[in-house]
């Protein structure tokens, strides 16, 4: 597989923050690639450093074989960004941002139709609205368009989805699937946890560093411990007996149920069960769980927490 | 106990609010008991924050009758103003000032006596573990600690009802799941709570959903109950069925 992005020994510092804590990682030609952790992780950071919006301090990066400082002008010309805020012009119309961007980028809308038909025809219908005047699914969806219009070799996409609902969100990530489906590299960034499914490989960030880069699955199956969801008709009182149960590494609240893990030792209908009846907790649903991303980001999290403790 | 505190702390009857020929709360009705988790969600323009600027009185309804802590937002929008506390993902809190400037000006805005905001601020410092933090400028604190200073200044001056506006945007998933220990204690101090999430998983959380579609209510009930009607795995696969019937209305030509 050819590499579409290359970053090394990367690092990026506001005054006394670390923001990009020494990267170094490669990303395929024609990958869907995520980048998925909290605000302050550094995601904007790489971005509009890979964007050539921002110097690195230390180290480098090349985008399509480009080095993203020395070679800024071919690099631009090259990709297709949309940043994490809405970056479309508000008082131009639909269509009027479109021809906009495809002008900027010396073509024209007539020439590349056919990159963005799919999504663009979506919002055509309202070519003449200004594009302040769109819901938040439609602006996306524009800018999108705007990104694509001028036949990038790889698209860098900042936070699409955040502050979206569930519905749109599954909506924008049909649309990456499709263009990734067609041979287009992709990164995006996002901190919701639930879309790292969606991408074919996914770094996982926090603090300027990445704690785990794999595919989804991969990193699913490399969850080092046993992982058990429980429920029960309080649970609130399950939640509060679970962190004071001895054997108990971390529990966190998912959704219906909590996720347990615990000691190497722990046997379920031995320990867990006869001490949760002995709090009055009888109707306790225990079984074993598959880990998620979000599962794999929080053991990930802790384990770089104690080693960050244990070098102080 | 504060007047007309009874068991509905909100009352919503036939609640509309037109914008022009656009009808964003389309005759709501619902009530929210005390000590209740109430989670209000909806897809981008469905009315949530129409509603939730109604029911804060900074917005009057065009029709219909909503009480708040037992005053008409309509017509005493001040007293209502002084019986919640509100906190959005954008928070408030003052980016260069210190973390107990920040609690003493929220406090002095709600009227509290000095020796009352020592003693509290000291009690709130101990609980969120930030002592050593209390000079520290607020744009030195990572996310997640001023999400939470955020929540508990809302309720510094123990309202009746917390306004929570998608309070977990951007944080890690640890910390988003320590700011719902703080809504549990929250609400079993008795405080209500009513949150906008864009997580499904949070929906969960809730004593009770409403989900909004369309300026109306779609569906309204405990996540059990919700799920069980929808024939549902979970309040993921429950809020796309009802969200999917959506017309986009700005859409509309």
């Amino acid at each position: 597989m050819k590499t579409a992005v290359r970053v090394w020994e990367l690092e990026k510092r506001y005054g006394s923050t670390l923001a990009l804590d020494g990267l170094d990682f490669s990303i395929g030609s024609g990958e869907l690639f995520g980048f998925i952790g909290p605000d302050g992780a550094g995601k904007t950071s790489l971005f509009r450093i890979l964007t050539t919006l921002l110097l690195p301090d230390r180290g480098g990066a090349a985008v399509l074989g480009m080095d993203v400082v020395r070679d800024l002008r071919e690099v631009r010309k090259v990709i297709g960004y949309m940043p994490g805020r809405f970056s479309l012009y508000q008082d131009l119309s639909v269509k009027e941002n479109l021809s906009f961007f495809a002008t900027v980028f010396g073509t024209t809308v007539a020439e590349n139709y056919e990159l963005v038909r799919d999504i663009y025809g979506q919002i055509e219908p309202y070519r003449d609205r200004l594009a302040g005047k769109l819901s938040g699914g439609m602006k996306q969806k524009l800018a999108l368009s705007c990104a694509l219009i001028h036949r990038p070799g790889i698209l860098i996409l900042d936070e699409p989805t955040t502050g979206v609902d569930a519905v749109s969100r599954r909506e924008f990530w049909d649309m990456l699937q499709r263009l990734r489906d067609e041979g287009l590299t992709i990164l995006v960034s996002t901190p919701y946890m639930d879309e790292a499914s969606r991408c074919d490989r996914v770094a996982l960030m926090q603090s300027g560093r990445i704690l785990g880069m794999d595919s989804p699955a991969a990193i699913a199956a490399s969850f080092p411990k046993p992982l058990y969801k429980l429920r029960a008709g309080d649970m609130y009182r399950l939640y509060g007996a679970l962190r004071e149960f001895p054997a108990t590494a971390s529990v966190y609240r998912f959704g219906q149920d909590l996720h347990l893990t615990a000691g190497q030792g722990m046997i379920p209908d031995q320990d867990l069960l006869p001490y949760l009846q002995a709090q009055g907790l009888d109707d306790v649903v225990v079984a074993p769980c598959t880990p998620g991303i979000e599962d794999c980001f929080m053991e990930l999290l802790s384990e770089n927490q104690n080693q960050h403790d244990a070098r102080r | 106990m504060m007047p007309g505190d009874k068991r509905d702390i909100i009352v919503v009857e036939d609640l509309v609010k037109r914008f022009g020929s656009f009808v964003a709360n389309d005759h709501l009705n619902f009530r929210v008991s005390r000590g209740e988790i109430f989670g209000f969600l909806g897809a981008n323009g469905a009315g949530k924050t129409t509603a939730i600027r109604i029911l804060c009185g900074l917005s009057k309804p065009t029709s219909g009758k909503v009480l708040v802590a037992g005053q008409d937002v309509g017509t005493r929008p001040e007293k209502v103003k002084r019986s919640i506390g509100y906190m959005s993902q954008r928070f408030s809190l003052y980016e260069d000032l210190t973390v107990t400037e920040n609690i003493r000006f929220y406090a002095g805005i709600y009227g509290l006596g000095p020796a009352l905001i020592r003693e509290r601020t000291a009690a709130l410092l101990h609980r969120l573990e930030l002592e050593h933090a209390a000079d520290k400028l607020i744009s030195s604190l990572p996310l997640g600690w001023k999400q939470k200073l955020a929540f508990s200044l809302a309720i510094f001056h123990e309202p009746a009802i917390v306004f929570l506006d998608e309070p977990t945007g951007g944080v890690d998933p640890v910390t988003r799941r320590q700011f719902w220990d703080l809504i549990y204690d929250a609400a079993s101090k008795g405080i209500t709570v009513f949150v906008t999430t864009h997580y499904m998983d949070e929906a969960e959380y809730c004593d009770r959903v409403c989900i909004m579609v369309d300026g109306r209510i779609e569906a309204l009930g405990s996540p059990e109950e919700l799920k069980a009607r929808m024939g549902a795995a979970d309040m993921d696969e429950v809020f796309v069925k009802l969200a999917r019937k959506a017309i986009p209305r700005t859409e509309q030509v």
